[in-house]
């Protein structure tokens, strides 16, 4: 099939004059963006290299590390152990054991919560699929232990990932920590019942 | 040989010399690898290594330890005897090479003179006979002058300390050439008993680049050596000290001689041997730990003797205007100095043109030593040969190397250029034709 024309822009080699083909000049053109850079670098502070270990990176506050269980404005863990996120997560690293909710404003809530964060990929599915907003990745990035166990969080750990965040004004930016969201806020006359989150 | 003429060179000085160059070598191989990785780490706007010791000054000797720690594996399928010659091949020629290469102040060696012919004439001889006869005449003459005989002019140049492992080498510059060149063989054969397709491909190019550039490098140098007179680079140096730096007089040798040694030492743009992105590692891919660290030692030892003779042919090797009339402790050091940071200077141009030229492609690094540097430097010699043969004043020799380089980057621009292929083969499928400026070429479907 030809090519058709509107496709297509001719465009013609630039006619190389006596000084391009000396090549010296351009070399020396070359040789001066190098020297540059080495200059600024050298005297300036032109380098871009963080020197990690003393200075910590600037994360972007959407950065994809390490999870934390958000808490409600009582305090209470968020979660509603709705099993959202460990459907939705593809390295099925999210194990949830659900019990019967203690506070009236919820039917269910995470007996034990529990993600493998060795398994875990960092694809935030769980933080998309959660309706309450009570799972969150968070910006610490430098997670490091002896053993598997140890990289086994539980809810306390997780929640203690919340306070530490919360204490450390490095929130994420993508949900609202505090109140339950929406899918939570039903009307207490309603009650929490089948039928009317089957209607709603 | 006579007794009288022999070498009486001092034995203790010699191997004092030998020892303290090849641990300075070594040690400034190891800060050459620090300082290029410095300097590649800034022309990218990055630091570079800066965790081993003060500004990563300690690093060479962390990676020294390491070269000599690791475990050094000799792959089945390789030939060994080869491939275990390969590196010291390429370490010892590297080495040998800048024997005669001074690396501080020295003196041109006393030539003999034949008194028995007129006008005298330089001459080496073969026989006790001979040699008796010419030294009688030698002193004859001296006496009749009131000058110092041969021998005593001998003895002088003896008693002083020359900063050349092996002084009076009078095949100086070509003993340098043809064991250099030898390096080629470690490469070579690195690559091939390797027996690995890479490995081959990086000695097959290098064999043939070092080679082709080896004729516009020797042919350089012709130039300054029909200058001089001589093929001791002492005397070069001299002839430097009296009349000016070479590089005033042939610029166009200069630049052809530092282009080939780009090549010959595998630097970029030529550094087609070793190409990581091409060939995992070239020639030395098979090879690990200290086996590695010497082909890198031989590498950048050949730097190092290379920028020397830069200085040493071209830019007037330990003299600068103003220290030659220093004499003394001080005067050497000085001197000592002065070639050292020519040296450096060099080598420091070499890293930073590795970040600013991108890599040739084969056809081209052939096309430009066959097609332009040959060329370019028989016309230098031709220029340089026409000054010597008609006694011309050789500042004229400024104007004709420069002059030379222009006409032919001129020429060159009226040469016929190779058509493009890609645009025209793609223009047979374009709905109106190709454009009139591609009609006359022959379209490739
Ligand atoms: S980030 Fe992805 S992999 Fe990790 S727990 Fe959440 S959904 Fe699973
Ligand atoms: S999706 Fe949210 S509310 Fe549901 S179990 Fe997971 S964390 Fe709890």
């Amino acid at each position: 099939m030809p090519i058709a024309d509107s496709d297509v822009k001719w465009v013609t080699a630039p006619k190389i004059g006596l000084m391009e083909q000396l090549y010296l000049p351009a070399i020396f053109e070359g040789l001066q963006t190098t020297v540059r850079h080495t200059a600024k670098t050298l005297f300036g502070d032109g380098a871009v290299t963080q020197q990690y270990p003393e200075v910590e990176p600037k994360l972007p506050p959407n950065y994809r590390g390490v999870h934390r269980l958000n808490r409600d404005e009582q305090g209470r863990v968020k979660c509603v152990a709705c099993y959202m996120c460990s459907t939705a997560c593809p390295a099925h690293c999210i194990d949830i054991v659900a019990a019967p909710s203690p506070w009236p404003d919820r039917e269910k809530y995470p007996e034990t919560f529990v993600i493998d964060e060795l398994r875990c990929i960092y694809c935030g599915m769980c933080e998309q699929a959660c309706p309450v907003d009570a799972i969150e990745l968070t910006t610490l990035y430098d997670l490091t232990g002896l053993s598997r166990e140890e990289l086994m969080f539980d809810k306390e750990k997780l929640l203690s990932v919340f306070d530490e965040t919360v204490k450390a004004g490095t929130d994420p930016i993508r949900t609202r920590a505090g109140r339950l969201s929406v899918a939570s806020e039903l009307p207490v006359d309603v009650g929490l019942t089948n039928s009317s989150s089957a209607q709603s | 040989m006579g007794t009288s003429l022999e070498l009486g060179f001092n034995f203790w000085i010699t191997l004092l010399f030998i020892a303290l160059m090849m641990g300075v070598l070594q040690g400034t191989c190891a800060y050459l690898i620090l300082a290029e990785r410095k300097i590649s780490a800034w022309a990218q706007d990055r630091l570079g290594p800066n965790r081993v010791g003060p500004w990563g000054l300690l690093q060479p000797i962390a990676d020294g330890i390491k070269f000599l720690l690791k475990e050094d594996i000799i792959p089945d399928h390789v030939d060994k005897l080869f491939y275990l010659l390969a590196p010291c091949i390429a370490v010892s020629t590297a080495l040998l090479a800048f024997a005669v290469v001074p690396f501080g102040p020295t003196t041109p060696p006393p030539v003999l003179l034949d008194y028995r012919q007129v006008p005298p004439q330089a001459v080496w001889p073969q026989t006790v006979e001979e040699e008796k006869a010419v030294l009688e005449a030698d002193r004859e003459h001296a006496k009749r002058t009131n000058d110092k005989t041969y021998e005593e002019k001998l003895k002088e140049y003896n008693d002083t300390i020359q900063f050349v492992i092996a002084p009076h080498v009078n095949i100086g510059i070509v003993f340098n050439f043809a064991v250099g060149s030898l390096a080629v063989y470690g490469v070579l054969l690195g690559g091939w008993s390797s027996n690995d397709k890479y490995s081959m491909l990086g000695g097959l190019r290098s064999s043939a680049q070092l080679i082709s550039y080896e004729i516009p490098m020797g042919l350089s140098v012709l130039g300054v050596l029909a200058v001089t007179g001589s093929l001791n680079l002492e005397t070069i140096i001299d002839y430097q000290v009296k009349h000016g730096w070479n590089v005033f007089y042939q610029p166009l040798a200069a630049l052809l001689f530092i282009t080939s040694v780009f090549a010959e030492c595998n630097r970029l743009p030529f550094d087609l041997p070793e190409a990581e992105q091409e060939l995992v590692g070239g020639y030395h891919t098979e090879y690990s730990a200290m086996k590695f660290a010497l082909f890198f030692l031989g590498e950048y030892t050949h730097m190092i003797t290379t920028s020397f003779l830069i200085a040493i042919l071209f830019f007037g090797g330990w003299h600068f205007p103003g220290t030659n009339a220093l004499s003394g402790v001080g005067g050497i050091l000085v001197k000592l100095i002065v070639i050292a940071a020519k040296m450096v200077l060099f080598i420091i141009f070499f890293m930073l043109i590795r970040w600013t030229l991108p890599r040739f492609r084969f056809d081209q690094l052939m096309g430009l030593t066959w097609k332009v540097l040959l060329p370019l430097a028989l016309v230098n010699i031709v220029c340089v040969i026409i000054i010597k043969q008609f006694h011309l004043s050789e500042w004229l020799l400024l104007p004709l190397s420069l002059g030379t380089l222009f006409l032919v980057a001129g020429l060159a621009l009226y040469m016929p250029r190779q058509r493009p292929r890609a645009p025209i083969r793609l223009a047979a499928h374009v709905a109106s034709g190709p454009p009139a400026v591609l009609q006359d070429h022959e379209i490739i479907d």
